[in-house]
């Protein structure tokens, strides 16, 4: 039995499907593999990456924060925020860092440090697991590939 | 017949107002299409949290415990949360929803405090509740009702950020003061043409069950939700998924109404003003004519004036 997966945002939905094998959840308690007929869960999102194993392909998503619903039958990603990973651009993301870290160094006020280091947690993030898809090479990679 | 000056000035005044609809219906045009698109994308989001919540709620294990899900035995007060627009020339947006909002208090037959969100809903239920009070026949819970809260001038594009406050006194209410059920009246966003006032219940979590059919029909039916496969795990605890889930979506639940309803009154406001438009624009074609027809009158009598005192001269000459 397939699994049916929707990825939405507070802004926009992001990605649904109705086949997909497996997703691999950046829990807050740590990665998660979810399979079909999986126990009803709810559980809190980390920052990281959220994979959609739909046979040979694998649909990579950056989430930021949130919560997921686990359902025998299918799994609802309300992430706070998120990003498709080939949405990203390298480009944008070393911009947004420089301007994280040079907001940083001009000594901002505890609540924008809060807010800044927010910002960079998240830059960071986007970086790393860009850089991992892009390892992975082309947007289809067979499952066994995975680190 | 008016005089031919008379009719120019009233053409005038009626091309006034036209100008004005006109930019007040470009005006709502192009918020319309922003406000439209917030609440689509939003309402997948919102809908979800929906499930989520009255799934939560509806956990048969003592484990799934949070203040807001608190059903309380008897409901001896009410809140209700009432999402209007600042201003009018929204054609019936305002008046609808509000009447609603008042129609569904009476029936329900609790005393309500009001959290009022938008200058027109404050106005119209002052006025209302002004007149209860003076009203000798009116019911008891009928004198015993007032706002207690008032919001207005939200942004253009709320965000959680903005609705915080709105999220906290409704907290509060039910929490503190408490009252036993908090509601919320706002209008859906069907389309351009059509947007439903309906009031949902807020808090607490749980299936509604009305006393009557009135009730019933006023307020909007609850998504029908999926519930399966039995009592979620919780991780890493109930507690800690509660605090942060239920707070934070029963915001989300708040911000969704509050984006349907600006969407609607954009909406409203924007057929409102194409309709008065229109109506402008007969309105100038049929004094055009009339000032026509005064015109050619005015032109046909003094040629016969002329014709007339030509033929007069032409006889006394002839005589």
């Amino acid at each position: 039995m397939p699994l049916e997966v929707e990825v939405v945002s507070r802004v926009r939905r992001l990605y649904h499907t109705g086949h997909a094998e497996m997703v691999i959840i950046p829990g807050s308690e740590g990665e998660m593999g979810v399979l079909p007929n999986h126990a009803p869960l709810l559980t809190t999102l980390a920052f990281g990456e959220l994979r959609i194993v739909e046979g040979e392909d694998v649909v990579s998503f950056v989430v930021y924060g949130g919560v997921v619903e686990v359902r025998p039958d299918k799994v609802t990603v309300l992430a706070d925020d998120a990003d498709s990973v080939y949405e990203l651009d390298m480009v944008q993301i070393e911009e947004a860092r420089n301007r994280a870290r040079d907001l940083m160094a001009s000594s901002p006020s505890a609540g924008q440090r809060a807010e800044i280091a927010q910002e960079l947690r998240r830059v960071e993030i986007a970086a790393k697991v860009h850089g991992r898809v892009q390892g992975r090479s082309p947007r289809v990679r067979s499952v066994g590939d995975e680190d | 017949m008016a005089s031919t000056r008379e009719i120019r000035r009233h053409i005038r005044s009626v091309k006034n107002i036209n100008q004005v609809t006109r930019a007040l219906e470009a005006v709502s045009a192009s918020s319309v299409r922003k406000a439209q698109a917030a609440v689509l994308a939003s309402r997948p989001y919102a809908q979800h949290a929906y499930d989520v919540l009255v799934n939560v709620a509806a956990q048969s294990t003592g484990v799934a415990r949070h203040p807001l899900l608190e059903v309380r035995p008897e409901v001896t007060r009410i809140s209700v949360v009432l999402i209007t627009g600042d201003r009018g020339l929204a054609g019936a947006y305002n008046t609808n929803i509000v009447r609603r909002a008042i129609r569904f208090a009476e029936q329900y037959e609790r005393p309500v405090r009001w959290i009022t969100v938008g200058r027109k809903g404050r106005d119209l239920l002052r006025r209302y509740i002004a007149a209860r009070e003076r009203d000798e026949n009116a019911p008891a819970f009928l004198k015993d009702q007032k706002i207690v809260a008032e919001f207005s001038h939200l942004p253009a594009d709320p965000d959680v950020g903005d609705i915080a406050q709105i999220a906290q006194i409704v907290f509060d209410e039910f929490l503190r003061v408490p009252v036993d059920e908090v509601f919320i009246a706002y209008t859906n966003f069907i389309n351009t043409m059509t947007q439903q006032p309906r009031v949902l219940p807020l808090l607490p979590l749980r299936p509604f069950e009305a006393r009557s059919r009135e009730i019933m029909e006023l307020v909007a039916p609850e998504p029908e939700v999926k519930r399966r496969g039995g009592d979620y795990i919780y991780e890493p605890s109930a507690a800690a998924i509660l605090n942060e889930v239920i707070p934070r979506f029963t915001q989300l639940q708040i911000l969704q109404a509050v984006r349907e309803s600006l969407s609607s009154e954009h909406s409203a406001r924007m057929v409102a003003m194409r309709s008065a438009s229109e109506s402008a624009e007969t309105l100038g074609d049929l004094l055009q004519l009339e000032y026509n027809k005064a015109r050619q009158l005015s032109i046909t009598s003094e040629i016969l004036d002329i014709v007339g005192g030509v033929e007069a001269l032409k006889q006394s000459d002839a005589g």
